[in-house]
């Protein structure tokens, strides 16, 4: 820290007070005051209450169908997510810019959209279902239709976190490692996978945190079976259809805890990935 | 050291198996149900389409999606350009966990998000009663609606300038200030025309959200047919009521609007790209 003479030296702009003021309003009005809302209603349970609604074992069936489903999804973008990422940034040819902008409907698609047609296309007598059911592999309606809705909507994820290291890397240092003899997969494991790493975590995590909250795709295409299909938002929905807020909070609270804990995991490797780029430049 | 052309036999066989997988995977997981959107939605005919078009419900349902999204995406849109203003133009302790916490809403569970919002203003609430005085409904009405589609659709715009505008500094900036221009007229000739491009790319991120959402809205709305259900919560209804034509019609009109989210973001990004090179 530069002390009191850097920050006032940096205030020669105009809106401090103004930009500041109207940012922290903004933020404790829309984002801090709700959480602390559902705080205050968890912290009316005793404990043993608390334990008893977040351990209910229909609730951890969700917990475990969710993290699974979340976890294969996950690793399935990250694979998809760098082959992509890789072929968009070192090869040209026809349709590429096609491609580059499919890359990006699973954010702008509505999340009903994907789950109901998802769904669709997946069940038994669906388009590609259909194929699928020959082998005896049911997709709509079971775990792997919600391991394919989260797929679909954390796509871009790795895509557009990998891609832009790729870009700036360049392939000089693949072609230097090439001429001098390593083959596809040293130079691959060598040479571009640690420079690719930390974007690579990030883009995974990122979609792993994605599809632990993942609602309108999944319930689509779940067939939200008790114990089997059900996700864990699904179950803080059912709670308060029927009208057990404070169930439904104490279940909130668990997704909330698990998805801030995932968002400061990763803030702090991308602090450190820009350290690593800001040394680069 | 080898030859060229060895060098490239040896990688020949890699590229187009690459390219193979990528293209095939992507026409699986993305081209397939794309088509298979308006396929579905035809699935009626055009007397079909025409019937559940002119539907009272739907209209409605899209009126009011546009009707959140238009409220919405100003809201979004100032405030995220003055947190952006406020955390790119100045230091500050706190300042990173200014950016963290604007992050929140992407990292939250949409279910979640409608929960908090329901918790706070809804009849069982710290301020039933306030609003109760004033006969205020925000909970299963359009305000609710309108308050966590601002929530889960905020830190667009912010997270589309931050980047842009650290780069840019703020030299241009201050020599206007030095040379006695007001903060709005600074703002308005200096800073605006540098980041109008990626703005606009929040803002059609923002729009695209905003319309969208699901999760959320379904929590806070209590999907009142004709008065409190936007078009993604109309798809559902729609299924349970077995008219899977209907969902599907939904479903293209906002695939529609992706799709032209898509192209304008392409041609935004083209846009940014020249004139940052």
């Amino acid at each position: 820290m530069l002390g009191s003479v850097a920050n006032r030296s940096k205030r020669v702009l105009p809106g401090f007070t103004i930009s500041l003021g109207s940012s922290l309003f903004f933020i404790s009005l829309v984002i801090l005051l709700p959480i602390t809302g559902l705080v205050v209603q968890t912290a009316q349970l005793s404990w043993a209450e608390y334990w008893a609604i977040i351990s209910d074992p229909r609730v951890v069936a969700s917990y475990k169908v969710t993290a699974s489903a979340a976890l294969v999804a996950s690793i399935f973008n990250l694979f998809f997510g760098l082959l992509m990422a890789w072929i968009l940034t070192r090869y040209r040819f026809p349709g590429r810019v096609l491609l580059d902008g499919l890359m990006d409907l699973p954010f702008a698609l509505p999340t009903a959209v994907a789950g109901l047609t998802l769904a669709a296309i997946f069940s038994t007598q669906g388009w590609l279902g259909q194929y699928l059911a020959l082998w005896d592999i049911k997709v709509s309606y079971t775990w792997l239709g919600i391991v394919l809705a989260m797929i679909f909507t954390s796509v871009p994820f790795v895509v557009r976190t990998v891609q832009p290291v790729l870009e700036e890397f360049g392939p000089e240092y693949e072609e230097a490692a090439a001429t001098l003899g390593s083959s596809p997969f040293q130079t691959f494991f060598r040479i571009i996978f640690p420079e690719i790493k930390p974007a690579l975590l990030t883009g995974t995590a990122l979609a792993f945190t994605r599809s632990l909250g993942e609602f309108g795709a999944v319930i689509f295409i779940a067939g939200n079976l008790p114990w089997q299909t059900e996700v864990t938002s699904l179950m803080i929905f059912i709670r308060l259809q029927e009208f057990d807020y404070a169930a439904a909070a104490a279940i909130a609270s668990v997704v909330l805890l698990a998805s801030l804990l995932l968002l400061f995991i990763i803030n702090g490797i991308q602090q450190r990935y820009q350290h690593i780029t800001g040394g680069l430049k | 050291m080898k030859p060229a052309n060895q060098l490239n036999s040896q990688q020949r066989w890699l590229r187009p198996v690459l390219i193979g997988t990528g293209v095939t995977l992507t026409v699986l997981l993305l081209v397939i149900p794309l088509v298979f959107i308006f396929v579905a939605a035809m699935s009626a005919g055009l007397g079909g389409l025409w019937h559940n078009l002119t539907e009272p419900d739907m209209l409605h349902a899209i009126g009011l999606t546009l009707f959140v999204a238009g409220l919405t995406v100003p809201i979004n849109l100032v405030f995220g350009t003055l947190i952006a203003w406020c955390v790119t133009r100045f230091t500050f302790p706190g300042r990173r966990l200014l950016l963290t916490l604007i992050d929140i809403p992407f990292a939250v569970s949409p279910v979640v998000a409608g929960l908090l919002y329901l918790l706070l203003y809804g009849a069982n609430g710290p301020f039933a009663n306030l609003l109760d005085q004033y006969d205020l409904q925000l909970m299963f009405a359009w305000p609710g609606l309108v308050m966590v589609t601002v929530f889960v659709s905020c830190p667009f715009v912010v997270r589309e300038l931050v980047p842009l505008m650290s780069t840019l500094g703020t030299e241009q900036e201050e020599a206007a200030v030095l040379l006695g221009a007001s903060g709005w007229k600074v703002f308005w000739d200096i800073t605006l025309p540098n980041i109008r491009w990626a703005l606009l790319y929040g803002v059609i991120l923002t729009n695209a959200r905003a319309v969208g959402e699901f999760g959320a809205v379904s929590v806070v709305s209590g999907t009142i047919r004709g008065q409190t259900n936007t078009l993604p919560l109309h798809i559902e209804l729609l299924q349970q009521d077995y008219n899977t034509a209907g969902a599907f019609i939904a479903a293209a009109i906002l695939t529609l609007i992706a799709i032209a989210t898509l192209v304008v973001k392409a041609f935004l990004q083209w846009k940014l790209s020249r004139e940052s090179s």
